[in-house]
């Protein structure tokens, strides 16, 4: 098995005339975290949309685990492994905590109509299990979440409810994480603090990848082993943060040219 | 008063709320005069204020949480006694079971937009597949009994036509196809020679292992109105559907149904079928629908195109919207509230359509969540308060 966990070749989508991603090639290996950054607008969402099928592309190959995934339904990208959280916090606010991890474990509960109608018993086993697993996981974060698994998710501030969604991203084990600027919307000292419960979760979990979109470059420098950075839909720079940061291409997509 | 309320256990204070009901519903259905019944719709609204202030509704729905089996069973009681005081009385029982049916009907439609998020603006037309369906069955020397499943099945297959467009289509687009659908099935009855044109068609008596539902039942020396077979299979009926909706929305499915509702795009990204969802919702509500209208044919003893209009899809949207959207408690009181108020004051009778269309319209305004709102969901009781699924 390569070391290659997930690879974008050529991508490319447009939306009418409009060229969102270009001929956008890179990949991500096995248990490293990649950032991916750029000014507003520059195909970073949509390198996410298209990744877990919301979007089907107009040309290239995505390649995850050593099968392709270009142009795969939402539905077969997650079933796949790769998990993702939203720019815009996509939590089902009016249903519990504990309803909206379990969201996110759908893929590892028993949907039968038989099981669940009439076999109350297994189910309840079922249920005790996952609510005993998304209590581990949610008081690794928080201890508040613990308390609150029963309380509707819309009662809790900002920085809960991203804790929310990267439990319910990782409550399914998956090999990919993909966060969506998970600072948006929280001050400094609350970014610092969660990223700090992702790299702690992800050391216990061991082996997760993750693609990261973030502007806070503070986050970036942190967290990334590499970087790539797209402007106008077209990947301008690889490397480093440091290398990248370095860039003179990448100063003046940031900066404008001198 | 609410710190005394909170040492007496929820469910006593359930278990009296409850018998204060069935007192209420009692008095309330011997009335006659318009005077006395708007007068005790007038206590009974400020009995429901006072209680919710007083803190005893709250007290009620923990109950409804942590013993969920054993309050059904208590209302599940108290309409059979209520069934049993009126057990004589043609036109009591015609109501109850009526409010039963169409508490039935408005479950289905619960499981449709109510859970899933999938409009249904042809509930009447479904209901009027399931009563055609009882006459055709009764009518052509078949077992009755068999016309509530084929009432069921049929429903569901005819509802399958609209598959395609309810699912591919969303929110308004899906609302017209179902309109659509609505009025062309009324004019297709009208129209249609072997199902008895504008007149309609007579449906037999219901009857089970000999027994016909049709004679009166003699209980110990007393002469039941044979309206009392009816009511006791709706009763059935409801409790069975009741059980099944319930089970729904506490399980995996439930939850599945919740997120295509919420987040459409949420739900695909964590691997939900949002197209078998709807399926599953749409085809499941309209076979309960089915079910119902198939008792209610054989209950009326004749079905017409006018029982199953575009107005009455509307009534049945409204029972929804007013008991609470996924809220099973919320529909079968607010089927009550819909099916009994226009009997009992017969002065709003004509005017039941634009009453119920302001009662639509406050509700939405100020409790949008219904009269009787859901709670969290709970998969099984908790054991300890709070602290377990």
């Amino acid at each position: 098995m390569s070391d290659t966990l997930l690879s974008l070749e050529g991508v490319a989508k447009s939306f009418g005339g409009v060229r969102a991603l270009n001929d956008v090639s890179f990949g991500v290996a096995r248990g490293q975290i990649l950032g991916l950054i750029g000014p507003n607008g520059s195909g970073k969402t949509t390198s996410f949309n298209v990744l877990t099928g919301l979007y089907r592309p107009n040309g290239g190959r995505v390649t995850f685990d050593g099968a392709e995934i270009t142009g795969a339904s939402p539905q077969a990208v997650y079933r796949a492994g790769i998990a993702r959280t939203f720019q815009r916090s996509r939590l089902c606010l009016e249903l519990s905590i504990f309803d909206n991890i379990m969201v996110g474990n759908h893929g590892r509960l028993n949907q039968g109509l038989i099981h669940n109608l009439f076999r109350r018993k297994a189910l309840k086993a079922e249920v005790d299990a996952a609510y005993a697993e998304a209590m581990a996981l949610a008081t690794l974060f928080s201890p508040n979440l613990g308390d609150a698994m029963f309380e509707p998710v819309g009662a809790l501030p900002m920085i809960e409810r991203r804790r929310i969604e990267i439990c319910r991203a990782l409550i399914a084990q998956p090999k990919l994480l993909l966060l969506d600027e998970p600072s948006a919307g929280m001050t400094h000292d609350e970014t610092h603090q969660l990223m700090s419960d992702i790299l702690s979760v992800r050391e216990r979990i061991g082996g997760l990848s993750i693609i990261i979109i973030e502007h806070e470059m503070g986050v970036i420098e942190r967290v990334c082993d590499r970087c790539v950075v797209l402007n106008y839909g077209e990947k301008i720079a690889e490397g480093s943060y440091q290398e990248v940061a370095a860039d003179r291409m990448v100063q003046e997509a940031y900066l404008g040219s001198a | 008063m609410t710190q005394a309320l909170l040492r007496v256990p929820a469910f006593a204070v359930a278990a009296v709320t409850i018998g204060l009901g069935l007192i209420f519903a009692i008095v309330f259905m011997e009335q006659e005069s318009d005077v006395a019944v708007i007068s005790l719709i007038a206590v009974a609204a400020v009995a429901a204020w006072a209680g919710t202030r007083a803190g005893v509704a709250d007290r009620v729905s923990l109950a409804a949480v942590e013993r969920p089996g054993g309050v059904a069973l208590l209302v599940a009681a108290g309409m059979l006694v209520l069934i049993g005081v009126f057990v004589e009385d043609h036109f009591p029982l015609l109501m109850l079971a009526t409010v039963m049916i169409y508490g039935t009907v408005a479950l289905g439609l619960n499981i449709q937009f109510g859970y899933t998020g999938v409009v249904n603006f042809a509930g009447a037309a479904f209901f009027g597949i399931g009563a055609y369906t009882s006459a055709k069955v009764v009518g052509s020397g078949l077992p009755p009994i068999l016309s509530l499943p084929l009432g069921a099945i049929f429903a569901a297959l005819i509802g399958l036509l609209l598959v395609i467009p309810v699912v591919r289509t969303r929110g308004h687009y899906a609302a017209v196809v179902t309109i659509a659908f609505s009025v062309l099935f009324k004019t297709f009855l009208e129209v249609n020679d072997t199902l008895g044109g504008p007149q309609g068609l007579s449906v037999g008596a219901m009857k089970l292992f000999g027994w016909d539902f049709g004679d009166s039942p003699n209980l110990f020396g007393i002469e039941a109105s044979f309206y009392l077979n009816y009511a006791l299979t709706a009763l059935a009926m409801l409790s069975l559907v009741f059980i099944v909706v319930r089970r729904l929305e506490r399980s995996w499915l439930g939850l599945s149904l919740d997120a295509v509702r919420l987040d459409e795009t949420g739900a695909a990204c964590y691997g939900i079928g949002i197209r078998r969802s709807k399926i599953f919702a749409f085809v499941l509500g309209n076979a309960i629908i089915g079910l119902a209208g198939a008792l209610y044919g054989t209950m009326q003893g004749y079905v017409a195109p006018t029982s199953f209009t575009f107005s009455d899809s509307l009534i049945l949207v409204a029972i929804v919207l007013l008991g609470g959207m996924g809220s099973p408690w919320g529909t079968i009181l607010a089927a009550a509230i819909v099916v009994i108020l226009p009997e009992k004051l017969q002065a709003i009778q004509e005017y039941r359509f634009l009453l119920f269309s302001v009662l639509v319209i406050a509700i939405l305004l100020f409790r949008p969540a219904g009269l009787l709102p859901r709670g969290v969901r709970h998969y099984f009781p908790p054991r300890a308060k709070g602290a377990e699924p």
